[in-house]
């Protein structure tokens, strides 16, 4: 009904140069290193920032449209924001708060029948959290001020759901509840969000798709499989947790040349030898060993720069290499870390066999 | 918990409280009880007492009227102009009261860079009532805008950018969000503008004047009535301490009291 929402945003002091869409009932995420511009493409959405150019609508709704000097204000776009602090109204009750954007509403367009107070009521019904109605902010805890937070956002209508890193705030299991509702309520009513975050966790739960952002501009973006399984940059690479080697295929297209090293491995559709490619892999494929592995695998020399456990495996992460991009990870069993000893800053071998490579195009 | 301090850092510590606390001490040791209330209740005294409440009373109006938007440009606005008026705006804050009143006088005074328009069209501002409540507002109102913009900053524009969000007016906004969230500010601001302002003293002398009745407030009361009757300017001296107590604790009330966003501040 409302239709998709759809952003071309530049934003010259900031950096900032995107351009994606999220169709009616679709939840994008949008991913992408610290400092990237996240937070300040939500911002133009919601119309607290004005871009230098470009043009935000939903469905037939012009929000921004800077050529034709266009800016309809934050409190007529319909544009709903949920953050990682839950920003409860702490002078008003749980009730009041949810009550707020229809009271808004209700003040400037007569006509509606619906009470305030009675859409509080649905919406704090919605999100499970109606007992809490008579309560204070303060009085609440983390999880419960969120479930609230979104029950305000959504009693208000929007045609547009922002979500700015919503589950960040929250302690594990106050997160997988809140992903639960998010689930729920984000999958009906039809309008389009925006998802925000850092953990990829509410990437697989929660959308549909995914924009990787790097230094304010969208360098991949695809249905959330695509993404995790087949990353392109190495941002969304290590966001899916698995390694990646940007380079230039080789005459045979089975192989990458990076940095002095040939990556062998299984070539994907559409290599092109000579062109730009990448060989990626999972940590899980990738050995570890003080001597020079046998010949038949891909193997690369590297300085530790930090161990870690994740459930029974040991994460080795060696040092990034000089020419940027991310370090590889291997992940190791806890006897073969044992017995290695690892010291971050000690030299090692990572070795992959080509079977676990995957070449594709770039 | 608490390392301690160094022992000796308690020798000059209580030296500054005796200092402060001393001459306090000593007012109410001068004070002739017996007729302290013959002293305060004379003829002058409560025409000067009366005075100063209502003229402090209506600066701390003009204060709140004036500061409340100051204040939250000031928190809000990331203008340049703005910027550079700050430290200009908040200069009667360290400014004597006594070049106050002398740059109030060559405003609004007879001669005045607006006063003579004023005078010229029957308004006679310089040593009225007036020119003390606007002597008394001068002084006062950085006290408030200072209070009420460091509550604006912390309260952060996140809570009116959501507001906005979910469609209110920026008017609804300041109203139902802004203004309810600085109140704690709001009413400290207001009780430090309204204690400066019964305390002003140079720059009402200079810009009002000592008119019985008409421009002499407690404290210029207390001045004169020291070199008639020193009795007199004791007790009425002991008049404004009290009410100075009040105003403190008023303030410590709210500042360390149970307000209703402590709790949600401390999480």
């Amino acid at each position: 009904m409302t239709g998709g929402l759809a952003v071309r945003a530049a934003v010259g002091a900031r950096g900032i140069d995107v351009e994606f869409d999220a169709a009616a009932g679709e939840v994008v995420a949008v991913i992408g290193p610290n400092g990237a511009g996240k937070s300040s493409v939500l911002h133009v959405i919601a119309g607290l920032l004005r871009p230098d150019a470009g043009t935000v609508t939903v469905g037939r709704r012009r929000l921004t449209d800077v050529a034709a000097g266009l800016q309809v204000a934050v409190h007529n776009r319909r544009v709903g924001l949920l953050l990682q602090d839950p920003a409860l109204f702490p002078h008003l009750t749980v009730a009041a708060n949810v009550a707020f954007g229809p009271h808004a509403r209700h003040h400037r367009r007569r006509g509606r029948h619906i009470e305030p107070r009675q859409l509080a009521d649905h919406w704090l019904t919605e999100v499970g959290a109606a007992d809490l109605a008579g309560r204070r902010p303060g009085q609440l805890s983390g999880g419960q001020a969120q479930r609230v937070a979104l029950a305000r956002a959504l009693a208000a209508e929007p045609d547009v759901l922002l979500l700015d890193e919503p589950l960040s705030g929250l302690d594990v299991a106050a997160a997988s509840a809140m992903r639960r509702l998010l689930r729920g309520v984000l999958a009906t009513g039809g309008r389009s969000s925006v998802l925000v975050s850092h953990d990829l966790l509410d990437v697989v739960t929660l959308a549909d798709r995914v924009v990787v952002i790097e230094g304010g501009r969208i360098v991949e973006s695809g249905a959330v499989a695509d993404i995790l399984t087949a990353p392109r940059t190495v941002f969304g690479a290590r966001f899916a947790g698995v390694n990646l080697v940007g380079g230039r295929a080789g005459d045979d297209g089975g192989s990458v040349l990076a940095a002095g090293q040939t990556w062998r491995g299984s070539a994907g559709p559409d290599v092109i030898p000579g062109g730009a490619a990448i060989a990626v892999f999972a940590p899980a494929a990738v050995s570890v060993s003080r001597e020079l592995p046998a010949d038949d695998v891909n193997v690369v020399a590297v300085g530790v720069a930090e161990l870690d456990h994740r459930g029974p495996v040991i994460r080795v992460r060696a040092e990034a290499p000089a020419d940027g991009g991310g370090g590889l990870a291997a992940d190791i069993s806890a006897e073969i870390a044992a017995g290695l000893r690892l010291i971050p800053g000690e030299q090692v071998y990572f070795g992959v066999a080509p079977k676990d490579v995957a070449i594709r195009p770039a | 918990m608490n390392p301690g301090l160094p022992r000796w850092i308690y020798v000059p510590a209580a030296l500054g409280a005796l200092f402060v606390v001393l001459p306090l001490i000593a007012i109410a040791a001068k004070v002739d009880w017996s007729r302290f209330l013959d002293l305060i209740s004379s003829e002058s005294s409560v025409t000067a007492l009366v005075l100063s409440l209502k003229t402090a009373g209506a600066s701390t109006v003009l204060c709140v009227v004036l500061g409340v938007p100051m204040a939250l440009v000031l928190a809000r606005s990331g203008s340049r102009v703005v910027r550079w008026t700050r430290p200009l705006i908040l200069l009667p804050l360290v400014l004597p009261p006594v070049v106050g009143g002398i740059a109030l006088l060559y405003a609004f005074g007879r001669l005045g860079l607006i006063g003579k328009y004023l005078d010229a069209a029957g308004v006679h501002i310089a040593f009225s009532t007036t020119a003390v409540v606007l002597a008394q507002t001068f002084v006062s109102l950085p006290f408030l805008v200072i209070a009420l913009e460091g509550a604006a900053r912390t309260a952060g524009s996140q809570y009116e950018a959501v507001a906005a969000t979910l469609g209110a007016r920026p008017t609804t906004v300041w109203r139902r969000v802004t203004l309810p969230m600085l109140a704690p500010g709001l009413v400290s601001g207001s009780v430090l503008a309204f204690a400066r302002s019964l305390g002003e003293f140079g720059a009402t002398l200079t810009f009002a004047g000592s008119r019985q009745g008409v421009t002499r407030t407690l404290p210029l009361e207390i001045y004169l009535q020291r070199e008639a009757d020193a009795d007199v300017a004791v007790a009425l001296s002991l008049v404004l301490v009290v009410v100075a107590a009040v105003v403190v604790l008023a303030m410590g009330g709210a500042r360390f009291g149970r307000g209703p966003f402590e709790a949600e501040g401390r999480q």
